[in-house]
Protein backbone atom coordinates (compact mmCIF):
# COMPACT_ATOMS: atom_id res chain seq x y z
CA UNK A 1 0.00 0.00 0.00
CA UNK A 2 1.18 3.50 -0.91
CA UNK A 3 2.16 5.35 2.25
CA UNK A 4 0.34 8.43 0.99
CA UNK A 5 -3.02 6.67 0.82
CA UNK A 6 -5.26 7.55 3.75
CA UNK A 7 -6.78 4.07 3.46
CA UNK A 8 -5.14 0.72 4.10
CA UNK A 9 -8.14 -1.15 2.70
CA UNK A 10 -9.73 1.33 0.28
CA UNK A 11 -11.88 -1.45 -1.19
CA UNK A 12 -13.68 -1.73 2.15
CA UNK A 13 -13.08 1.62 3.82
CA UNK A 14 -14.57 3.72 1.04
CA UNK A 15 -17.71 1.67 0.40
CA UNK A 16 -20.92 3.65 -0.04
CA UNK A 17 -23.82 2.97 2.33
CA UNK A 18 -25.55 0.85 -0.32
CA UNK A 19 -22.41 -1.17 -0.86
CA UNK A 20 -21.98 -1.62 2.88
CA UNK A 21 -25.57 -2.85 3.21
CA UNK A 22 -25.17 -5.27 0.32
CA UNK A 23 -21.94 -6.66 1.74
CA UNK A 24 -23.50 -6.99 5.17
CA UNK A 25 -26.50 -8.98 3.92
CA UNK A 26 -24.19 -11.28 2.00
CA UNK A 27 -21.88 -11.81 4.97
CA UNK A 28 -24.76 -12.10 7.43
CA UNK A 29 -26.32 -14.91 5.43
CA UNK A 30 -22.99 -16.72 5.27
CA UNK A 31 -22.43 -16.19 9.01
CA UNK A 32 -25.86 -17.49 9.99
CA UNK A 33 -25.38 -20.53 7.80
CA UNK A 34 -21.96 -21.12 9.36
CA UNK A 35 -23.45 -20.70 12.86
CA UNK A 36 -25.47 -23.86 12.32
CA UNK A 37 -22.22 -25.72 12.96
CA UNK A 38 -22.36 -24.42 16.51
CA UNK A 39 -24.41 -26.67 18.81
CA UNK A 40 -25.58 -23.59 20.65
CA UNK A 41 -26.93 -21.66 17.66
CA UNK A 42 -28.31 -24.75 15.97
CA UNK A 43 -30.42 -25.51 19.03
CA UNK A 44 -31.43 -21.89 19.46
CA UNK A 45 -32.62 -21.57 15.85
CA UNK A 46 -34.50 -24.86 16.04
CA UNK A 47 -36.21 -23.78 19.24
CA UNK A 48 -37.80 -20.77 17.59
CA UNK A 49 -38.25 -22.46 14.20
CA UNK A 50 -35.91 -20.08 12.42
CA UNK A 51 -33.98 -21.24 9.38
CA UNK A 52 -30.85 -19.62 7.96
CA UNK A 53 -32.73 -19.14 4.68
CA UNK A 54 -35.21 -16.92 6.53
CA UNK A 55 -32.54 -14.25 6.81
CA UNK A 56 -32.83 -12.32 3.58
CA UNK A 57 -32.21 -8.72 4.61
CA UNK A 58 -30.68 -6.69 7.41
CA UNK A 59 -34.18 -6.20 8.82
CA UNK A 60 -34.42 -9.98 9.24
CA UNK A 61 -31.63 -9.69 11.77
CA UNK A 62 -34.31 -8.79 14.29
CA UNK A 63 -35.88 -12.21 13.93
CA UNK A 64 -32.86 -13.64 15.70
CA UNK A 65 -32.57 -13.74 19.47
CA UNK A 66 -29.80 -11.85 21.26
CA UNK A 67 -26.66 -13.55 22.48
CA UNK A 68 -25.51 -12.61 25.98
CA UNK A 69 -22.44 -12.99 28.13
CA UNK A 70 -24.45 -15.53 30.12
CA UNK A 71 -24.77 -17.65 26.97
CA UNK A 72 -20.98 -17.63 26.70
CA UNK A 73 -20.70 -18.74 30.30
CA UNK A 74 -23.34 -21.43 29.89
CA UNK A 75 -21.55 -22.91 26.91
CA UNK A 76 -18.14 -22.75 28.60
CA UNK A 77 -15.64 -23.62 27.34
CA UNK A 78 -16.24 -24.63 23.72
CA UNK A 79 -20.01 -24.96 23.28
CA UNK A 80 -20.27 -21.91 21.00
CA UNK A 81 -17.62 -22.99 18.55
CA UNK A 82 -18.69 -23.22 14.90
CA UNK A 83 -15.56 -25.10 13.85
CA UNK A 84 -13.83 -28.21 15.21
CA UNK A 85 -11.23 -27.37 17.85
CA UNK A 86 -8.42 -28.62 15.66
CA UNK A 87 -9.05 -25.64 13.39
CA UNK A 88 -8.61 -23.21 16.30
CA UNK A 89 -5.21 -21.73 17.03
CA UNK A 90 -5.84 -19.50 20.00
CA UNK A 91 -8.27 -18.70 22.75
CA UNK A 92 -8.69 -15.66 24.93
CA UNK A 93 -10.49 -16.05 28.21
CA UNK A 94 -11.87 -13.73 30.84
CA UNK A 95 -10.85 -14.34 34.42
CA UNK A 96 -14.25 -15.83 35.14
CA UNK A 97 -14.47 -14.49 38.62
CA UNK A 98 -18.20 -13.92 38.37
CA UNK A 99 -19.07 -17.41 37.23
CA UNK A 100 -17.69 -19.47 34.39
CA UNK A 101 -15.11 -17.56 32.40
CA UNK A 102 -15.96 -16.56 28.86
CA UNK A 103 -13.81 -18.17 26.21
CA UNK A 104 -13.32 -16.75 22.73
CA UNK A 105 -11.80 -19.06 20.14
CA UNK A 106 -9.87 -18.01 17.05
CA UNK A 107 -8.87 -19.80 13.87
CA UNK A 108 -5.82 -18.68 11.95
CA UNK A 109 -8.14 -16.75 9.63
CA UNK A 110 -9.72 -15.00 12.63
CA UNK A 111 -6.29 -13.94 13.88
CA UNK A 112 -5.40 -12.68 10.40
CA UNK A 113 -8.62 -10.71 10.03
CA UNK A 114 -8.19 -9.28 13.51
CA UNK A 115 -4.67 -8.12 12.64
CA UNK A 116 -6.04 -6.57 9.44
CA UNK A 117 -8.69 -4.67 11.36
CA UNK A 118 -6.19 -3.27 13.87
CA UNK A 119 -3.75 -2.42 11.06
CA UNK A 120 -6.54 -0.54 9.28
CA UNK A 121 -7.25 1.48 12.47
CA UNK A 122 -3.60 2.38 12.99
CA UNK A 123 -3.13 3.30 9.34
CA UNK A 124 -6.21 5.52 9.58
CA UNK A 125 -4.59 7.61 12.33
CA UNK A 126 -1.36 7.98 10.41
CA UNK A 127 0.85 4.99 11.21
CA UNK A 128 3.06 3.76 8.39
CA UNK A 129 5.79 1.10 8.11
CA UNK A 130 8.42 3.72 9.07
CA UNK A 131 6.82 4.12 12.48
CA UNK A 132 7.94 2.66 15.78
CA UNK A 133 4.94 1.42 17.71
CA UNK A 134 5.29 0.80 21.43
CA UNK A 135 2.50 -1.23 22.97
CA UNK A 136 2.39 -0.30 26.65
CA UNK A 137 -0.62 -2.44 27.30
CA UNK A 138 -0.97 -5.66 29.25
CA UNK A 139 -0.32 -8.81 27.22
CA UNK A 140 -1.50 -12.34 27.90
CA UNK A 141 -5.23 -12.85 28.06
CA UNK A 142 -5.83 -9.11 27.77
CA UNK A 143 -6.55 -8.70 24.06
CA UNK A 144 -5.13 -5.16 23.93
CA UNK A 145 -1.67 -6.73 24.03
CA UNK A 146 -1.60 -9.29 21.25
CA UNK A 147 -4.34 -7.50 19.31
CA UNK A 148 -2.30 -4.34 18.80
CA UNK A 149 0.89 -6.35 18.46
CA UNK A 150 -0.34 -8.32 15.46
CA UNK A 151 -2.07 -5.29 13.96
CA UNK A 152 1.01 -3.08 14.11
CA UNK A 153 3.15 -5.87 12.69
CA UNK A 154 0.65 -6.41 9.90
CA UNK A 155 0.87 -2.71 9.08
CA UNK A 156 4.63 -3.06 8.95
CA UNK A 157 5.61 -0.80 11.82
CA UNK A 158 8.54 -1.67 14.04
CA UNK A 159 6.83 -2.94 17.16
CA UNK A 160 8.03 -2.67 20.74
CA UNK A 161 6.00 -5.05 22.91
CA UNK A 162 6.87 -3.14 26.08
CA UNK A 163 3.73 -4.28 27.94
CA UNK A 164 2.43 -2.27 30.89
CA UNK A 165 4.42 -1.05 33.85
CA UNK A 166 8.02 -0.06 34.60
CA UNK A 167 7.54 3.52 33.49
CA UNK A 168 11.22 4.48 33.49
CA UNK A 169 12.01 1.66 31.10
CA UNK A 170 9.04 2.65 28.92
CA UNK A 171 10.42 6.17 28.63
CA UNK A 172 13.93 4.91 27.92
CA UNK A 173 12.52 2.74 25.10
CA UNK A 174 10.67 5.73 23.71
CA UNK A 175 13.85 7.80 23.66
CA UNK A 176 16.26 5.11 22.47
CA UNK A 177 14.04 3.50 19.84
CA UNK A 178 12.49 6.74 18.62
CA UNK A 179 8.97 5.55 19.38
CA UNK A 180 6.44 7.43 17.29
CA UNK A 181 3.23 5.77 18.44
CA UNK A 182 2.09 4.39 21.77
CA UNK A 183 -0.92 2.37 22.78
CA UNK A 184 -1.90 2.44 26.45
CA UNK A 185 -4.88 2.91 28.71
CA UNK A 186 -5.42 6.64 29.32
CA UNK A 187 -4.57 6.54 33.01
CA UNK A 188 -1.25 4.94 32.19
CA UNK A 189 -0.42 7.67 29.66
CA UNK A 190 -0.97 10.19 32.44
CA UNK A 191 1.27 8.18 34.71
CA UNK A 192 4.00 8.04 32.06
CA UNK A 193 3.82 11.80 31.68
CA UNK A 194 4.25 12.28 35.43
CA UNK A 195 7.32 10.07 35.39
CA UNK A 196 8.70 11.99 32.40
CA UNK A 197 8.28 15.27 34.30
CA UNK A 198 9.91 13.83 37.41
CA UNK A 199 12.89 12.74 35.35
CA UNK A 200 13.35 15.87 33.30
CA UNK A 201 12.07 14.36 30.05
CA UNK A 202 10.17 16.81 27.87
CA UNK A 203 8.06 14.73 25.48
CA UNK A 204 7.98 17.52 22.90
CA UNK A 205 11.74 17.98 22.95
CA UNK A 206 13.08 14.53 23.77
CA UNK A 207 10.63 12.16 22.09
CA UNK A 208 9.44 11.60 18.55
CA UNK A 209 5.87 10.74 19.43
CA UNK A 210 3.17 11.59 16.94
CA UNK A 211 0.22 9.34 17.73
CA UNK A 212 -1.38 7.83 20.79
CA UNK A 213 -4.01 5.12 20.80
CA UNK A 214 -5.97 5.09 24.02
CA UNK A 215 -8.77 2.80 25.03
CA UNK A 216 -9.96 -0.11 27.16
CA UNK A 217 -10.89 2.38 29.83
CA UNK A 218 -13.69 4.92 29.77
CA UNK A 219 -12.42 8.46 29.49
CA UNK A 220 -13.95 11.84 28.83
CA UNK A 221 -13.21 14.28 26.03
CA UNK A 222 -11.65 16.54 28.65
CA UNK A 223 -9.27 13.76 29.68
CA UNK A 224 -8.29 13.13 26.08
CA UNK A 225 -7.54 16.83 25.53
CA UNK A 226 -5.42 16.87 28.66
CA UNK A 227 -3.45 13.86 27.47
CA UNK A 228 -2.95 15.49 24.06
CA UNK A 229 -1.70 18.67 25.72
CA UNK A 230 0.66 16.77 27.98
CA UNK A 231 2.43 14.90 25.21
CA UNK A 232 1.80 17.30 22.36
CA UNK A 233 0.31 14.62 20.09
CA UNK A 234 -3.11 13.44 18.96
CA UNK A 235 -4.75 10.73 21.03
CA UNK A 236 -7.28 8.48 19.31
CA UNK A 237 -9.98 6.53 21.05
CA UNK A 238 -9.99 2.79 20.48
CA UNK A 239 -12.86 0.42 21.15
CA UNK A 240 -12.56 -3.29 21.48
CA UNK A 241 -13.88 -6.19 23.43
CA UNK A 242 -12.60 -9.72 23.69
CA UNK A 243 -15.95 -11.16 22.57
CA UNK A 244 -15.47 -9.40 19.22
CA UNK A 245 -11.76 -10.44 19.14
CA UNK A 246 -10.34 -7.41 20.95
CA UNK A 247 -9.20 -4.03 19.68
CA UNK A 248 -9.95 -3.12 16.08
CA UNK A 249 -13.73 -3.09 16.40
CA UNK A 250 -14.07 0.70 16.43
CA UNK A 251 -11.52 3.48 16.17
CA UNK A 252 -11.51 7.21 15.73
CA UNK A 253 -10.34 8.67 12.46
CA UNK A 254 -8.34 11.89 12.29
CA UNK A 255 -11.56 13.90 12.50
CA UNK A 256 -11.87 12.71 16.14
CA UNK A 257 -15.61 12.88 15.91
CA UNK A 258 -16.78 9.46 16.95
CA UNK A 259 -15.43 5.97 16.39
CA UNK A 260 -15.83 4.25 13.04
CA UNK A 261 -17.11 0.73 13.61
CA UNK A 262 -16.02 -1.49 10.74
CA UNK A 263 -19.21 -2.58 9.08
CA UNK A 264 -17.53 -5.11 6.85
CA UNK A 265 -16.70 -6.88 10.12
CA UNK A 266 -19.75 -6.15 12.26
CA UNK A 267 -23.39 -5.19 12.10
CA UNK A 268 -24.05 -2.46 14.63
CA UNK A 269 -27.40 -2.10 16.38
CA UNK A 270 -28.25 0.32 19.16
CA UNK A 271 -31.19 -0.87 21.24
CA UNK A 272 -33.06 0.24 24.30
CA UNK A 273 -31.63 -1.98 27.07
CA UNK A 274 -35.10 -2.40 28.61
CA UNK A 275 -37.34 -3.00 25.59
CA UNK A 276 -34.52 -4.24 23.32
CA UNK A 277 -36.15 -2.25 20.51
CA UNK A 278 -33.90 -0.18 18.24
CA UNK A 279 -33.46 3.46 19.20
CA UNK A 280 -33.21 6.30 16.66
CA UNK A 281 -29.82 7.71 15.69
CA UNK A 282 -28.51 10.15 18.28
CA UNK A 283 -30.28 8.44 21.16
CA UNK A 284 -28.22 6.52 23.70
CA UNK A 285 -28.80 2.80 23.84
CA UNK A 286 -26.99 -0.48 24.23
CA UNK A 287 -24.52 -1.50 21.56
CA UNK A 288 -25.34 -4.85 19.96
CA UNK A 289 -22.86 -6.42 17.56
CA UNK A 290 -23.10 -9.24 15.06
CA UNK A 291 -19.83 -10.58 13.70
CA UNK A 292 -19.61 -10.91 9.91
CA UNK A 293 -16.36 -12.68 9.23
CA UNK A 294 -15.53 -14.67 12.28
CA UNK A 295 -14.87 -18.31 11.73
CA UNK A 296 -14.25 -20.04 15.05
CA UNK A 297 -16.93 -18.35 17.06
CA UNK A 298 -19.32 -16.05 15.25
CA UNK A 299 -21.71 -14.21 17.55
CA UNK A 300 -25.18 -13.10 16.52
CA UNK A 301 -26.65 -9.96 18.06
CA UNK A 302 -24.27 -9.94 21.01
CA UNK A 303 -25.35 -7.59 23.79
CA UNK A 304 -22.18 -5.70 24.72
CA UNK A 305 -23.82 -3.86 27.64
CA UNK A 306 -21.95 -0.75 26.55
CA UNK A 307 -24.04 2.37 26.10
CA UNK A 308 -23.46 4.67 23.14
CA UNK A 309 -25.27 6.39 20.27
CA UNK A 310 -24.99 6.76 16.53
CA UNK A 311 -23.35 10.03 15.49
CA UNK A 312 -23.51 9.53 11.75
CA UNK A 313 -22.98 7.35 8.70
CA UNK A 314 -20.68 9.57 6.72
CA UNK A 315 -17.51 11.45 7.56
CA UNK A 316 -15.22 14.04 5.97
CA UNK A 317 -12.46 11.41 6.17
CA UNK A 318 -14.14 9.55 3.34
CA UNK A 319 -15.34 6.57 5.32
CA UNK A 320 -19.05 5.83 5.53
CA UNK A 321 -18.68 3.23 8.24
CA UNK A 322 -20.99 4.07 11.10
CA UNK A 323 -19.69 6.56 13.65
CA UNK A 324 -20.50 5.91 17.30
CA UNK A 325 -20.00 8.16 20.29
CA UNK A 326 -17.46 7.28 22.97
CA UNK A 327 -18.95 4.77 25.41
CA UNK A 328 -21.31 6.46 27.83
CA UNK A 329 -21.51 3.83 30.51
CA UNK A 330 -22.87 0.35 30.99
CA UNK A 331 -26.34 -1.13 31.03
CA UNK A 332 -25.25 -3.58 33.72
CA UNK A 333 -23.29 -2.95 36.89
CA UNK A 334 -19.87 -3.74 35.47
CA UNK A 335 -17.18 -1.26 36.43
CA UNK A 336 -14.36 -0.53 34.03
CA UNK A 337 -11.45 0.86 36.00
CA UNK A 338 -8.01 1.35 34.49
CA UNK A 339 -8.80 -1.16 31.80
CA UNK A 340 -9.93 -3.82 34.24
CA UNK A 341 -13.51 -5.10 34.22
CA UNK A 342 -14.93 -5.50 37.69
CA UNK A 343 -18.33 -6.60 38.86
CA UNK A 344 -19.48 -5.51 42.34
CA UNK A 345 -20.31 -9.14 43.07
CA UNK A 346 -16.58 -9.95 42.96
CA UNK A 347 -15.94 -7.42 45.67
CA UNK A 348 -18.92 -8.62 47.66
CA UNK A 349 -17.69 -12.20 47.50
CA UNK A 350 -14.36 -11.21 49.05
CA UNK A 351 -15.88 -8.99 51.73
CA UNK A 352 -18.21 -11.79 52.78
CA UNK A 353 -15.23 -13.94 53.64
CA UNK A 354 -14.42 -11.66 56.55
CA UNK A 355 -16.58 -12.47 59.53
CA UNK A 356 -15.78 -9.08 61.05
CA UNK A 357 -17.69 -7.34 58.24
CA UNK A 358 -21.38 -6.84 57.60
CA UNK A 359 -22.91 -7.33 54.17
CA UNK A 360 -23.29 -3.63 53.47
CA UNK A 361 -20.62 -1.94 51.39
CA UNK A 362 -20.18 0.96 49.01
CA UNK A 363 -17.84 1.26 46.06
CA UNK A 364 -16.92 4.83 45.13
CA UNK A 365 -15.01 5.63 41.97
CA UNK A 366 -13.21 8.93 41.78
CA UNK A 367 -10.75 10.73 39.55
CA UNK A 368 -7.90 12.15 41.62
CA UNK A 369 -5.17 13.99 39.72
CA UNK A 370 -6.09 12.19 36.49
CA UNK A 371 -5.99 8.78 38.13
CA UNK A 372 -9.13 6.76 38.54
CA UNK A 373 -9.39 5.20 41.95
CA UNK A 374 -11.70 2.93 43.83
CA UNK A 375 -12.63 3.26 47.46
CA UNK A 376 -14.42 0.39 49.14
CA UNK A 377 -16.23 1.31 52.32
CA UNK A 378 -17.51 -1.59 54.33
CA UNK A 379 -19.41 -1.74 57.57
CA UNK A 380 -17.98 -3.77 60.40
CA UNK A 381 -20.52 -6.21 61.77
CA UNK A 382 -19.82 -6.16 65.48
CA UNK A 383 -17.14 -4.26 67.26
CA UNK A 384 -14.76 -7.17 67.74
CA UNK A 385 -11.74 -5.46 69.14
CA UNK A 386 -10.50 -2.58 71.21
CA UNK A 387 -7.27 -2.48 69.30
CA UNK A 388 -6.31 -0.09 66.47
CA UNK A 389 -3.62 -2.51 65.40
CA UNK A 390 -6.18 -5.21 64.70
CA UNK A 391 -8.42 -2.82 62.77
CA UNK A 392 -5.46 -1.79 60.65
CA UNK A 393 -4.45 -5.39 60.09
CA UNK A 394 -8.00 -6.18 59.02
CA UNK A 395 -7.97 -3.27 56.57
CA UNK A 396 -4.71 -4.56 55.12
CA UNK A 397 -6.03 -8.12 54.82
CA UNK A 398 -9.16 -6.92 53.01
CA UNK A 399 -7.10 -4.76 50.67
CA UNK A 400 -4.82 -7.66 49.79
CA UNK A 401 -7.71 -10.07 49.22
CA UNK A 402 -9.45 -7.54 46.97
CA UNK A 403 -6.28 -6.93 45.03
CA UNK A 404 -5.89 -10.64 44.38
CA UNK A 405 -9.44 -10.72 43.06
CA UNK A 406 -9.75 -7.55 40.97
CA UNK A 407 -6.04 -6.96 40.24
CA UNK A 408 -6.24 -3.34 41.38
CA UNK A 409 -5.55 -1.99 44.83
CA UNK A 410 -8.60 -0.21 46.19
CA UNK A 411 -8.60 2.05 49.22
CA UNK A 412 -10.43 0.15 51.94
CA UNK A 413 -12.24 2.06 54.65
CA UNK A 414 -13.96 0.46 57.61
CA UNK A 415 -17.12 2.23 58.70
CA UNK A 416 -19.56 1.66 61.57
CA UNK A 417 -22.61 -0.50 61.16
CA UNK A 418 -25.58 1.31 59.64
CA UNK A 419 -23.57 4.22 58.30
CA UNK A 420 -23.72 3.45 54.57
CA UNK A 421 -26.59 4.70 52.42
CA UNK A 422 -29.47 2.37 51.74
CA UNK A 423 -32.06 3.26 49.12
CA UNK A 424 -35.49 1.64 48.92
CA UNK A 425 -34.22 -1.08 51.21
CA UNK A 426 -31.78 -2.06 48.49
CA UNK A 427 -28.21 -1.16 49.21
CA UNK A 428 -26.52 1.30 46.87
CA UNK A 429 -23.36 -0.46 45.74
CA UNK A 430 -21.54 1.79 43.32
CA UNK A 431 -21.15 5.56 43.15
CA UNK A 432 -19.26 6.72 40.08
CA UNK A 433 -17.81 10.19 40.54
CA UNK A 434 -15.19 9.86 37.82
CA UNK A 435 -14.82 12.60 35.21
CA UNK A 436 -15.48 9.99 32.59
CA UNK A 437 -19.00 10.12 31.34
CA UNK A 438 -19.24 13.91 31.27
CA UNK B 1 -9.15 -7.33 88.84
CA UNK B 2 -10.24 -5.43 85.76
CA UNK B 3 -12.76 -2.74 84.96
CA UNK B 4 -15.17 -2.82 82.05
CA UNK B 5 -14.77 -0.23 79.36
CA UNK B 6 -17.07 0.50 76.44
CA UNK B 7 -15.14 0.52 73.16
CA UNK B 8 -17.12 2.09 70.36
CA UNK B 9 -16.16 2.11 66.69
CA UNK B 10 -16.92 5.55 65.33
CA UNK B 11 -16.49 7.30 62.05
CA UNK B 12 -14.57 10.53 61.80
CA UNK B 13 -17.71 12.51 60.93
CA UNK B 14 -19.63 15.32 62.59
CA UNK B 15 -22.52 14.24 64.78
CA UNK B 16 -21.16 10.79 65.57
CA UNK B 17 -20.14 11.58 69.14
CA UNK B 18 -23.38 13.40 69.79
CA UNK B 19 -25.39 10.34 68.79
CA UNK B 20 -23.45 8.10 71.18
CA UNK B 21 -23.78 10.56 74.04
CA UNK B 22 -27.50 10.95 73.47
CA UNK B 23 -28.06 7.20 73.58
CA UNK B 24 -26.14 7.01 76.85
CA UNK B 25 -28.10 9.96 78.23
CA UNK B 26 -31.38 8.26 77.35
CA UNK B 27 -30.21 5.14 79.18
CA UNK B 28 -29.30 7.24 82.23
CA UNK B 29 -25.63 6.35 82.03
CA UNK B 30 -23.11 8.49 83.86
CA UNK B 31 -19.78 8.82 82.09
CA UNK B 32 -16.82 8.79 84.46
CA UNK B 33 -14.06 9.11 81.92
CA UNK B 34 -13.69 8.86 78.16
CA UNK B 35 -11.05 9.19 75.50
CA UNK B 36 -10.73 9.22 71.77
CA UNK B 37 -7.75 9.58 69.51
CA UNK B 38 -7.81 10.97 66.02
CA UNK B 39 -7.13 8.85 62.96
CA UNK B 40 -7.91 9.44 59.32
CA UNK B 41 -11.00 7.35 58.87
CA UNK B 42 -12.29 6.03 62.14
CA UNK B 43 -11.70 6.09 65.85
CA UNK B 44 -12.29 4.04 68.95
CA UNK B 45 -14.25 5.93 71.56
CA UNK B 46 -13.44 4.45 74.98
CA UNK B 47 -15.71 5.10 77.93
CA UNK B 48 -15.63 4.24 81.61
CA UNK B 49 -19.12 4.67 83.02
CA UNK B 50 -21.18 3.81 86.06
CA UNK B 51 -23.03 0.92 84.40
CA UNK B 52 -21.07 -0.59 81.51
CA UNK B 53 -23.49 -3.48 80.88
CA UNK B 54 -26.48 -1.19 80.63
CA UNK B 55 -24.52 1.20 78.43
CA UNK B 56 -23.44 -1.67 76.23
CA UNK B 57 -27.02 -2.94 75.81
CA UNK B 58 -28.36 0.53 75.02
CA UNK B 59 -25.72 1.20 72.38
CA UNK B 60 -26.05 -2.24 70.85
CA UNK B 61 -29.82 -1.90 70.67
CA UNK B 62 -29.32 1.36 68.77
CA UNK B 63 -27.16 -0.43 66.23
CA UNK B 64 -23.86 1.06 67.38
CA UNK B 65 -20.70 -1.00 66.86
CA UNK B 66 -19.64 -1.49 70.47
CA UNK B 67 -17.79 -3.99 72.59
CA UNK B 68 -17.03 -4.39 76.27
CA UNK B 69 -13.34 -4.51 77.02
CA UNK B 70 -11.53 -5.51 80.19
CA UNK B 71 -9.03 -2.85 81.08
CA UNK B 72 -6.77 -2.42 84.07
CA UNK B 73 -7.47 0.51 86.38
CA UNK B 74 -5.12 1.37 89.20
CA UNK B 75 -5.79 3.85 91.97
CA UNK B 76 -2.95 6.23 92.78
CA UNK B 77 -2.34 8.91 95.33
CA UNK B 78 -2.53 12.22 93.61
CA UNK B 79 1.16 13.00 94.11
CA UNK B 80 4.03 13.47 91.62
CA UNK B 81 5.85 10.33 90.56
CA UNK B 82 3.07 7.85 91.34
CA UNK B 83 2.29 6.99 87.75
CA UNK B 84 5.98 6.83 86.92
CA UNK B 85 6.55 4.25 89.61
CA UNK B 86 3.79 2.02 88.24
CA UNK B 87 5.06 2.34 84.68
CA UNK B 88 8.59 1.57 85.76
CA UNK B 89 7.40 -1.74 87.17
CA UNK B 90 5.73 -2.68 83.89
CA UNK B 91 8.69 -1.54 81.84
CA UNK B 92 11.04 -3.70 83.90
CA UNK B 93 8.73 -6.67 83.30
CA UNK B 94 8.88 -5.91 79.57
CA UNK B 95 5.17 -5.24 79.34
CA UNK B 96 4.17 -2.62 76.81
CA UNK B 97 1.16 -0.39 77.19
CA UNK B 98 -1.30 -0.42 74.27
CA UNK B 99 -3.06 2.69 75.46
CA UNK B 100 -3.55 4.58 78.69
CA UNK B 101 -5.55 7.44 80.08
CA UNK B 102 -6.10 8.81 83.55
CA UNK B 103 -8.60 10.81 85.51
CA UNK B 104 -9.35 12.01 89.03
CA UNK B 105 -12.24 10.88 91.20
CA UNK B 106 -12.58 12.64 94.54
CA UNK B 107 -8.88 13.36 94.75
CA UNK B 108 -7.82 9.88 93.71
CA UNK B 109 -5.95 9.43 90.49
CA UNK B 110 -7.12 6.52 88.33
CA UNK B 111 -4.83 5.12 85.65
CA UNK B 112 -6.65 3.09 82.99
CA UNK B 113 -4.67 1.00 80.52
CA UNK B 114 -4.37 -2.09 78.41
CA UNK B 115 -1.18 -4.01 77.96
CA UNK B 116 0.42 -6.43 75.57
CA UNK B 117 0.16 -9.27 78.10
CA UNK B 118 -2.91 -9.45 80.29
CA UNK B 119 -1.86 -12.44 82.41
CA UNK B 120 1.57 -11.06 83.15
CA UNK B 121 0.00 -7.71 84.03
CA UNK B 122 -2.29 -9.37 86.56
CA UNK B 123 0.73 -11.01 88.14
CA UNK B 124 2.61 -7.73 88.39
CA UNK B 125 -0.38 -5.97 89.94
CA UNK B 126 -0.74 -8.69 92.57
CA UNK B 127 2.95 -8.91 93.29
CA UNK B 128 3.30 -5.17 93.78
CA UNK B 129 0.04 -4.76 95.62
CA UNK B 130 -1.15 -2.09 93.25
CA UNK B 131 -4.62 -0.89 94.18
CA UNK B 132 -6.67 -2.12 91.26
CA UNK B 133 -10.08 -0.70 90.69
CA UNK B 134 -13.22 -2.46 89.49
CA UNK B 135 -16.42 -0.80 88.33
CA UNK B 136 -17.96 -1.38 91.79
CA UNK B 137 -15.01 0.35 93.42
CA UNK B 138 -15.25 3.24 90.97
CA UNK B 139 -18.91 3.71 91.74
CA UNK B 140 -18.26 3.75 95.48
CA UNK B 141 -15.50 6.31 95.34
Amino acid sequence: MDDKSPFLHPQYETLSREEINRLQVERLQATVKHCMNSPFYKKRFEEIGLKPEDIKSLEDLRKMPFTTKQDLRDTYPFGMASVPLRKCVRLHSSSGTTGNPTVILHTQKDIDEWANAVARCLWMVGLRPDDVFQNSSGYGMFTGGLGFQYGAERLGALTVPAAAGNSLRQIKFMKDFGTTAVHAVPSYVTRLYEVMCDNGVDPRRDLKLKVLAIGAEPHSEEQRKRIENMLGVKAYNSFGMSEMCGPGVGFECQEQNGLHFWEDYYIVEIVDPETLEPVPDGQIGELVLTTLNREAMPLLRYRTRDLTRVLGRSCPCGRNHIRLDRMRGRSDDMIVLRGVNIFPIQIEKILMQFKELSSNYLITLTTDDDNDNMTVEVEISEMFTDDYGRLQALTKDITRALKDEILLTPRVKLVPKGSLPVSDGKAVRVVDKRKVYL
Amino acid sequence: MTAQQLSIFIENKSGTMLRILEILKEAGIQIIASTISDTVDYGIYRIICDNPYKGYSALKAAGISVTLTDVFAIELDNTPGEAAAVMETFAKADISISYMYSFLVHGKGILVFRTSDTDKTRGIIELNNFKFVTNERLNSL
